[in-house]
């Protein structure tokens, strides 16, 4: 029997001593210094086609890949856009003409030069492919009959624009930096195209582009690198390659930040970050981003559609309550529909958490006894949190909550076809102009089941709003930029009163980076995350 | 699937036996396709009714009606149930399982990009699951009732009982974090990424065949504790079967008979009992491989691992329809042909069985 | 996680036990057979720590008013996150200051919910299939037997996931997706019980006396198969309770604020590497009646082993 017994001890001693003897023993890991690797969620990227793609991390890749006519300096975001492939502009008397003049001497990553005709073809791909993010070229009236004279390069230095009407220089510029519009290199593509699919089937999975990076590979859901083009005409680049790694547990990519696996960890939870806070081989860096969470009623609802039901909901969410716990750091309260930083941001904050006021009011409404509603939410956990406390604020008034979390798709699904009481949620900016969050949150042209302006948050709510939709209109026809501002002011003001939608926070995003990670700029509210600054 | 075929042999008595044996074949054959066929259809059923907009997933959330009728009529989903299975199911014949609405990508790409992520891990898994599961399992037998056995059975059952996600972050921060003895979340260090050209898909074998040793260590420091976690499971199965079998064997005549005749200990223990139970044991490994295989969806969440398992739960719900059928098509046949191959090999070893 | 029936242990050894008993006295057989039973699991010390951990758990979950120290719901966003042994919060508190104690306390109802629920439909389902197909043979047998093993080839939390995403999110949807995933391997032991079963002679016997085939079924094969398919339910509800679990950590279980074990992991995961309790708490919870059932059904499967008592 002897021979089982040190059989036994044998195969315990190695298992206790394989680990040891493994040669993983490694010192403090440190990336290499002309390469940013990057920890991300980048599980929303589904097409790498800048004329396609509409989610966060889509716009950071088109961001560094791609130039735009018109382009933000990450050196200084609150100036505002500046000249971009177009090294200047002029706009006619009548305000629809706008004449880009080409800046000369930049190439493609091809080698192929930057002029005219590509950022025709490019803006024409736009409105022929219909993508998604099309509407924001396609609200100045181009359609793919009219866009041989509504875009069109007279030479290989000028590219001519014609809107259908009369819009605010401002918000036209403004949605020319979005990702949407970027600039790709025609005769590339054009090698590409299939079946007239302006090469889209390529270009989801390539780049043609004229930006400081080129992609070296993308593996969906997983990461994509690129790699530093060449001499870049905004600047130098020194950071020769980035990765960026879909690492969805905020743990995880903590541990990965704090071994010095990666460099910047982009998704860290308020106490991940909390716990960092005495590394000081790390460094935290807050941005305020456009994402704003908020809460919205149906107004086919015949309990929620009462004005003072609407108001006394105001008053049960623990505002500061939840800023100053779960989503410390990440979120501040904001309780109107433009981001802060925008022009016309409205700082008021009119609410706050109330029980008395809002049993009052429900009282008033004849709702003094409470009712039952259902709250739909994502599955992620910010927002269930959100849910959660307010699931338990609203019960201080007799109104008893249940929460349905699902699939990201399955709770849009509701929200488009108007099949909820009340969503939970949030809305991040298309492009850096008011008109972007006043579109969508205070028009609605057409309330009729029959409209389906599922693209309309006004619409989905229900909220049939004339007179607001007039407004908003109006105001982005408005050129002179001090009076626009104040016609958002006064929209958001009334807004504010009589909304069925509760504006509650807006994002903060904290990016960690290593502390010899200089330059990283993740675009603030307005635009993307630039690579290219970046230095250690 | 040994059942149903086994008695189905034995019911037609007296044939000759090439003729049986080719019967038996087609017989085989003919009910692993209509598994596969099932199996496809069940997957396929599965994905039409579930409440989950699959056009959603392609136009996004700010899409205007005009776009979203134009994509559902791009995906066939106007056409009648009965077509839309039928032109899945030509389409499958070829290989060709459509595009994934997820990645952009056609299915078969990403399933072969992602497969050998589940089985470089599960071959691992169940390399450590049966290099100390069968000797646990023997020693379990052989002191049967002592602390030995109760020792074993009890790391057994703790292994059986732990929930993976857990272990798998409590994993991590121990070994990783704290210890640093093994690498963090991913197949590779980030910055050791395409390098070396991808031939099989699997990290390990790769990197061999580029000669990169740096990248092959890193590899290994990588995938060796998710492989460990999931072959404390496979562990945890084995042993107890293995126990089981041996316990039936030692209580054989066989045994008493070779222990009367002065063979050593040893030798009836590890050469004639683990012997016979070889046989069935093949069948308990193929099938804790066959549903590693699977790829561990939980496990594979926590270590950042791309296998088939998250890329099918990920396709699940962003309704990524295409995926989800690609994939478990894919894992079912997996499943079924190692069954199936387990059952042969049974059938030719095992004189029974016969 | 394991989806073999280990048929081959039990089957000769309650063939045996069949064989040596008379009909007339099998009611009383079993009633010596349980009772011997009890006997053994009182000298199987593992198997009655199993036990006793199943027997606490159902008193947590009759008792959990008084045992809980606080409601499993009432939040305190001032109080979160506190660690185990603070004043008031003997397991320290969740990320909305919930009190995890109690949480775990009203938890163990979910959970003994989904394990007798899954418990009294797949092994019923699995019976019901494996009997039939079974003792009618033929095409109803293949098919039966095809449709079972096209459900065995799916990947198991795969498929619970696509039922739950089907039938949206829930407990009850998730009960129902797991009995859905659980059935095909009870159909199979029944199955092949039946096999044996239907050949035995007494069943030719009774037969004879004109018995018909429901008599035959429900009075004289299901009986049989019971005790193995007992065993391998209790081997099982480990694994149903991990994979609900599972369910509850992807999101698609229990939904806010019920308090699922499997849900808390969930939600402290986020917070495992500075509040580890949080995820902690829950993750032992799960994994100490795991292990109760696990032990007990070990221990179960020696004792209605008979084999095991020659030895």
């Amino acid at each position: 029997m002897r021979f089982q017994r040190s059989l036994l001890a044998a195969a315990l001693s190695t298992a206790l001593a394989l680990p040891m003897t493994m040669p993983f023993t490694q010192a403090e890991a440190a990336t290499p210094p002309n390469m940013l690797v990057i920890a991300n969620r980048i599980d929303d990227i589904v097409s790498l086609d800048p004329h396609e793609m509409f989610e966060f991390a889509g716009t950071d890749y088109a961001n560094n890949v791609y130039d735009t006519l018109v382009v933000f300096d990450p050196a200084d975001l609150s100036s505002g856009y500046q000249p971009g492939l177009a090294e200047s502009w002029s706009v006619s008397e009548d305000g629809k003409t706008f004449t880009f003049k080409m800046r000369s001497g930049i190439s493609f990553h091809s080698g192929n030069p930057v002029t005219a005709k590509d950022a025709e073809y490019s803006l024409r791909r736009v409105v022929a492919l219909e993508k998604t993010p099309s509407f924001i070229l396609t609200q100045f009236g181009f359609n793919k009959e009219n866009m041989a004279e509504t875009i069109r390069a007279t030479d290989d230095g000028t590219l001519v624009i014609t809107t259908d009407k009369k819009y605010a220089p401002s918000f036209v510029l403004n949605c020319f930096t979005a990702a949407v519009a970027s600039i790709v290199d025609s005769k590339t593509v054009q090698e590409h195209e299939k079946d007239g699919d302006w090469g889209n089937e390529w270009l989801r999975t390539n780049s043609a582009g004229s930006g400081a990076y080129k992609l070296i590979n993308w593996k969906p859901n997983e990461s994509y690198s690129l790699q530093a083009a060449g001499d870049y005409w905004r600047g130098d680049v020194a950071m020769q390659r980035v990765i960026v790694r879909h690492i969805a547990e905020s743990s995880a990519q903590r541990l990965l930040l704090e071994k010095g696996d990666v460099d910047v960890a982009r998704n860290l939870s308020p106490e991940d970050v909390a716990g960092l806070s005495s590394d000081e081989n790390v460094k935290v860096e807050d941005t305020l981003r456009g994402r704003i969470m908020y809460i919205s009623m149906n107004q086919k609802d015949p309990v929620l559609s009462k004005p003072k039901v609407v108001e006394a909901l105001k008053y049960l969410i623990d505002y500061k309550g939840m800023e100053g716990s779960f989503l410390k750091g990440q979120y501040t309260v904001h309780q109107a529909f433009l981001p802060l930083t925008y022009m016309g941001e409205l700082k008021d904050q009119p609410y706050s958490f109330d029980v008395d006021k809002a049993k009052a009011l429900l009282a008033e409404a004849g709702e003094g006894d409470g009712f039952e509603v259902e709250l739909i939410v994502r599955n992620a956990q910010e927002r269930v949190e959100i849910a959660q406390s307010l699931q338990n604020t609203f019960a201080q008034a007799g109104i008893t909550a249940t929460i349905t979390q699902g699939t990201g798709k399955q709770i849009l699904g509701k929200y488009r076809s108007r099949d909820f009481q009340i969503y939970v949620g949030a809305w991040g900016p298309d492009y850096p102009d008011p008109h972007t969050n006043a579109d969508t949150f205070a028009n609605n042209p057409d309330n009729s089941d029959e409209a389906q302006l599922t693209g309309k948050l006004a619409w989905r709510n229900a909220w049939d709003i004339p007179e607001m939709t007039r407004r908003t209109d109006a105001a982005v026809q408005e050129t002179d930029a001090k009076v626009r501002a104040q016609m958002y002011v006064d929209i958001q003001k009334d807004f504010q009163k009589v909304a069925p939608f509760a504006p509650m926070f807006q994002k903060v995003e904290q990016n960690v980076m290593r502390a010899n990670v200089n330059g990283f700029n993740p675009g603030a509210a307005i635009t993307a995350v630039f690579y290219w600054p970046v230095t250690k | 699937m040994t059942d149903t075929l086994g008695t189905a042999g034995r019911r037609r008595g007296a044939t000759p036996p090439l003729f049986k044996l080719a019967r038996a074949l087609a017989a085989t054959l003919l009910s692993v396709l209509l598994t596969i066929i099932g199996l496809l259809f069940v997957t396929f059923l599965i994905g039409r009714v579930m409440p989950v907009d699959p056009v959603l997933a392609i136009v996004g959330e700010r899409a205007s009606q005009e776009m979203y009728e134009a994509a559902y009529r791009s995906l066939g989903l106007d056409q009648p149930l009965y077509v839309q299975f039928w032109i899945f199911l030509k389409s499958v014949a070829v290989g060709d399982f459509g595009m994934s609405t997820l990645t952009a990508r056609p299915v078969a790409e990403d399933v072969l990009r992602v497969f050998p992520a589940t089985l470089e891990l599960a071959t691992l898994a169940t390399i450590i699951g049966v290099c100390f599961g069968v000797p646990m399992g023997v020693i379990s037998a052989v002191h049967e009732g002592r602390w030995p056995d109760h020792l074993v059975r009890l790391f057994g059952l703790f292994g059986y009982s732990m929930p993976v996600f857990w272990i798998g972050l409590m994993g991590l921060l121990v070994f990783y974090g704290i210890l640093g003895w093994v690498g963090g979340p991913g197949r590779l260090d980030i910055y050791y990424e395409d390098i070396i050209p991808p031939v099989t898909g699997m990290i390990l074998i790769d990197s061999l065949i580029a000669g990169d040793m740096t990248i092959f260590w890193n590899a290994v420091s990588h995938i060796i504790l998710p492989a460990s976690i999931l072959g404390y499971y496979s562990l945890a199965y084995i042993s107890r079967m293995t126990r089981s079998f041996m316990l039936e064997q030692l209580s054989q005549e066989y045994i008493t008979t070779a222990r009367v005749k002065g063979l050593s200990e040893r030798a009836v223990i590890w050469r004639h009992a683990l012997g016979n139970v070889m046989i069935p044991l093949i069948t308990v490994v193929a099938l804790s491989y066959a549903t590693l295989l699977e790829g561990s969806v939980l496990t594979e969440v926590i270590f950042a691992w791309p296998g088939i398992g998250q890329y099918i739960t990920n396709a699940l719900l962003s309704a990524d329809l295409n995926a989800v059928l690609g994939g478990t098509v894919v894992v079912g046949l997996v499943f079924i042909l190692l069954n199936l191959l387990s059952d042969l090999l049974y059938k030719i070893v095992d004189p029974r069985a016969r | 996680m394991m989806r073999a029936p280990d048929t081959q242990i039990t089957r000769p050894g309650l063939r045996a036990w069949l064989n040596s008993d008379a009909p007339a006295s099998r009611f009383q057989a079993r009633m010596i057979q349980l009772y011997l039973g009890w006997l053994k699991l009182r000298g199987n010390p593992l198997a009655l720590i199993g036990f006793l951990i199943i027997v606490a758990l159902v008193l947590m979950a009759i008792f959990a008013p008084w045992l809980a120290t606080a409601e499993p719901s009432a939040q305190d966003l001032g109080q979160r996150l506190l660690p185990p042994g603070s004043a008031g919060h003997l397991l320290g508190t969740d990320e909305l200051g919930r009190d995890i104690w109690s949480r775990i306390v009203y938890g163990s109802r979910i959970t003994l919910m989904i394990v007798t629920l899954v418990a009294v439909t797949a092994p019923v389902f699995g019976l019901l299939v494996g009997t039939l197909a079974g003792y009618i043979g033929g095409w109803v047998d293949e098919v039966l037997m095809r449709v079972t093993d096209i459900f065995l080839a799916f990947p198991k939390l795969i498929l619970a996931l696509a039922f739950v995403a089907a039938l949206g999110a829930g407990i009850e949807n998730a009960i129902l997706a797991i009995s859905l995933t659980a059935w095909p391997p009870y159909a199979r032991i029944a199955r092949a019980e039946t096999l044996t079963i239907r050949n035995a002679d007494y069943i030719a016997a009774i037969s004879l006396q004109g018995a018909g085939a429901l008599h035959i079924i429900t009075r004289h094969v299901w009986p049989m198969c019971l005790s193995s398919l007992i065993v391998r339910v209790t081997l099982d509800m480990a694994g149903i309770i991990l994979t609900a679990a599972g369910l509850g950590f992807l999101g698609l279980g229990a939904q806010p604020p019920m308090p699922e074990w499997g849900a808390m992991i969930s939600a402290g995961r986020k917070f495992v590497l500075d509040q580890w309790w949080v995820a902690t708490m829950p993750g032992l919870a799960i994994f100490t009646v795991s292990l109760g059932f696990n032990l007990l059904g070990d221990g179960l499967r020696d004792i209605l082993d008979p084999k095991k008592s020659k030895s």
